[in-house]
């Protein structure tokens, strides 16, 4: 039988574009200190870590036996876990299942990204087969563009119910002082942005930024004496199910979160997402996604986002607040990013938000997504699962 | 901890450049013969595990490339980056924390990469990369440390090749079996000092998959199932200059948990059968000393006494070990594979009688930075 586990401390660094001032493992160990002290606890409390991120962008081989100075791994188990976009959520649920198993207490998760030391384009170019998908999707944003496009023909949304998106995150990010853009903008200040790929504008998307995540998880017995609020792990569910990104249906939903998500929500009693879930902290790596993908999470019905959002149901003191941290589009340390979601959804149960805190969280979801379309989805409450 | 077990193992012969397949189809291989050596079907595989490295691949997210390969399409599913036995140890957590079933899968092409490159960027890329330390060079390090600290002889590792390309002869799908002599070894070509070409491991093609399930799935396969008693894993300080390279530490610290967990006390008298992470022929009585099956600077003798060798009291690498076949990441796969055909009593020409406790054994990074250790029985 599964042990209960729960979230018990959180720690990042103050993200930004770019850390001259530390190598990787030094922005590693300033996460992981800022976790250790968020929950009291020292290294020596830590059975074991989970540590990710992409190798080609800082090309280090072995991260984790590299890191260990850092990540405080010296004479502990450590393994890598990477996964792309989700590489963090990937981590995350790598070290749930640590705990779950029984064999661990408490054990460290950590994501991070240099992207001040990488090109990464260059690098997410070898993602797709070299033979079939490596001319037609290189990159990030050629199908993310794609998509968009079958999103806007589907549901009539236009280029500013995106952007509405960018500007509701954006604007979030003002309360986060953990968040890398910290300026506010407007629907016309992402309108007027140069047009990388129509149509996502370089306001739409998120930035490359340098940043490391940690996060404390440890079983039912342990967890309440570490943290007064702990937040308990409901479900987590997975779908990485495509390998071709001429396999993704760009005019249909984004199959990998509905899926997952349903997985998720089943078996964390979520019947009716916004009723149910208090905030959501979800991985939209460009404001299209804020519209198509809340979607396929059931947040609204098929082609309504753009009204939804719109009307202000996701902003902070709406029906369900989405991305209270500023989200992706203000903060992208890749391999920290889907870790930061669940970080940020934890904060929020734990009621340790400051100024970004929604009031009275029980449930929280966050999302992970990356790789060819895949998603991840973590359900956490204020309450012990089953 | 919950009674869980390997119920079926499949691996690729392996061999020096598989031309006629991508990693992908060597995924799908190992995937569909896993599950036909348990006689589940895909239904029964709750969730996967794939393992692979973005540098060997030459591909970023090197996952994407195998996910639907392992018949992974529409189920829970993670990556571990790192040598098989931590990708199982991975998904027999996953099983211990609630699914039924876990499938790991591992792959590699050495033969696709430059493994001079890759291993180079294992090092600290300002102070230690410049250097051209790679696998290679820092194993030779690691060697002479060795020699230095018990006044090992070369002779004394190429004992080990000599042992391991002859078991090799009894395995069907080891990349070199070979009859060699110690003189042989000491002949070969120098690679880096102490180490010849005969001291080190091949460069290999190849993929593997275990499926390891609860008692259910257990009841379900048509497999004896190779009981998971123990596993452990730890890793210990980066920088070369920071550690006693002659001092296993972590291997240490890692077997001691596994031991614990499997209740075992006395390791030369309780394993029958071990199946060690050999990339070159030194690393064997290394890690032996750090299992704790001999005395620290014991290991070298270990041959000579008849202990190692297969008509010995605990043959140590009967499959030929890495050093016949060295499939990165999958080579600790393969490990825990030839540890399960011994308690099966499957293992062909190369079985060890009665084996009833095996040891398998896997490292991560520069000179077995980082270990796996595990303790499997053929009784529950």
């Amino acid at each position: 039988m599964a042990r209960r586990v729960a979230i018990v401390g959180t720690g990042q660094t103050d993200h930004c574009s770019h850390r001259p001032d530390v190598d990787g493992r030094e922005m590693i160990h300033e996460a992981v200190i800022r976790a250790l002290d968020d929950c009291e606890l020292t290294i020596r409390d830590i059975d074991a870590i989970v540590i990710g991120n992409m190798d080609h962008f800082e090309s280090i081989n072995y991260v984790d036996t590299w890191s260990v100075e850092g990540s405080g791994g010296v004479m502990k188990p450590i393994m890598k876990i990477t996964t792309g976009g989700t590489t963090g959520t990937s981590v995350a649920i790598a070290a749930y299942y640590h705990v779950a198993s029984g064999l661990f207490d408490r054990v460290l998760a950590i994501g991070w990204e240099k992207n001040s030391e990488s090109d990464t384009t260059a690098a997410i170019i070898t993602c797709s087969d070299p033979i079939w998908d490596r001319f037609s999707y290189s990159g990030a944003i050629p199908s993310l563009a794609t998509e968009a496009v079958g999103y806007m023909n589907r549901s009539g949304a236009t280029q500013e119910d995106a952007a509405r998106v960018a500007v509701r995150d954006r604007t979030h990010a003002l309360n986060n002082p953990h968040a890398h853009l910290r300026k506010p903008i407007t629907v016309q200040d992402v309108m007027d942005s140069p047009m990388l790929a129509y149509p996502i504008k370089l306001l739409d998307v998120c930035p490359r930024t340098d940043g490391a995540c940690a996060v404390v998880f440890a079983a039912e017995g342990t967890a309440e004496k570490i943290a007064p609020k702990p937040a308990w792990i409901k479900s987590c569910a997975v779908r990485h199910s495509i390998t071709w990104f001429g396999d993704f249906d760009f005019n249909a939903g984004l199959m990998s979160l509905q899926r997952a998500a349903k997985e998720a929500f089943d078996r964390a009693g979520i019947k009716n997402p916004v009723e149910d879930l208090d905030v959501a902290e979800l991985y939209l790596p460009y404001s299209y996604a804020g519209l198509k993908w809340i979607e396929d999470l059931g947040f609204c019905g098929p082609g309504e986002a753009p009204e939804f959002v719109g009307e202000g149901n996701t902003d902070m003191g709406g029906k369900i607040p989405i991305n209270p941290s500023g989200g992706v589009i203000s903060t992208n340390c890749i391999g920290a990013t889907a870790l930061i979601r669940v970080a940020e959804a934890a904060i929020q149960v734990m009621g340790k938000g400051g100024k970004r805190q929604v009031p009275d969280v029980v449930n929280a979801l966050a999302t992970g997504f990356g790789g060819c379309f895949w998603s991840d989805v973590v359900v956490m409450s204020t309450q012990r699962p089953y | 901890m919950e009674k869980i077990a390997i119920v079926g193992v499949a691996q690729t012969t392996y061999e020096r450049r598989k031309k006629d397949k991508t990693y992908h189809d060597l995924v799908y291989e190992v995937t569909v013969a896993a599950l036909q050596d348990s006689g589940l079907t895909l239904a029964d595989i709750d969730n996967v595990i794939t393992v692979s490295n973005d540098f060997l691949d030459g591909r970023t997210i090197s996952s994407m490339a195998v996910g639907e390969a392992a018949g992974a399409h529409n189920k829970n599913i993670s990556t571990v980056e790192g040598d098989g036995t931590f990708g199982a140890f991975y998904g027999a957590m996953r099983v211990l924390g609630g699914f039924r079933s876990t499938l790991v899968v591992a792959h590699s092409k050495g033969s696709e990469g430059s493994s001079r490159f890759i291993t180079n960027a294992m090092f600290d890329p300002i102070y230690q990369r410049p250097l051209g330390l790679d696998s290679l060079s820092s194993s030779a390090l690691q060697a002479n440390a060795y020699m230095a600290k018990f006044g090992i002889a070369e002779e004394d590792f190429a004992k080990v090749s000599v042992k391991n390309h002859g078991n090799a002869k009894n395995n069907p799908y080891a990349q070199l079996p070979m009859n060699i002599t110690v003189d042989d070894v000491m002949r070969s070509k120098k690679i880096a000092d102490p180490l010849k070409l005969l001291d080190c491991s091949p460069i290999s093609d190849g993929a593997a998959a275990v499926i390891i399930g609860n008692e259910e799935i257990v009841e379900k396969s048509k497999t004896r199932p190779a009981w998971i008693k123990g596993i452990g894993h730890c890793s210990e300080e980066y920088f070369l200059g920071d550690r006693d390279l002659a001092d296993p530490r972590a291997l240490r610290n890692a077997a001691e948990r596994a031991y614990a967990m499997a209740g075992i006390s006395s390791p030369l008298e309780q394993i029958n059968v071990a199946e060690v992470y050999d990339a070159f022929s030194y690393m064997e009585p290394l890690w032996l000393e750090g299992l704790g099956i001999c005395k620290p600077g014991h290991g070298h003798k270990m041959i000579e006494q008849g202990i190692t060798t297969m008509d010995g009291s605990l043959p140590v690498n009967p499959s030929g070990g890495v050093l016949s076949a060295h499939p990165i990441l999958v080579a600790g796969l393969a490990r825990i594979i030839e540890a399960t055909l011994q308690l099966r009593g499957e293992a062909g020409a190369r079985q060890v009688d009665g084996a009833g406790t095996a040891l398998a054994h896997g490292i991560n990074g520069p000179c077995g930075q980082s270990h796996c250790v595990w303790i499997l029985g053929a009784e529950v």
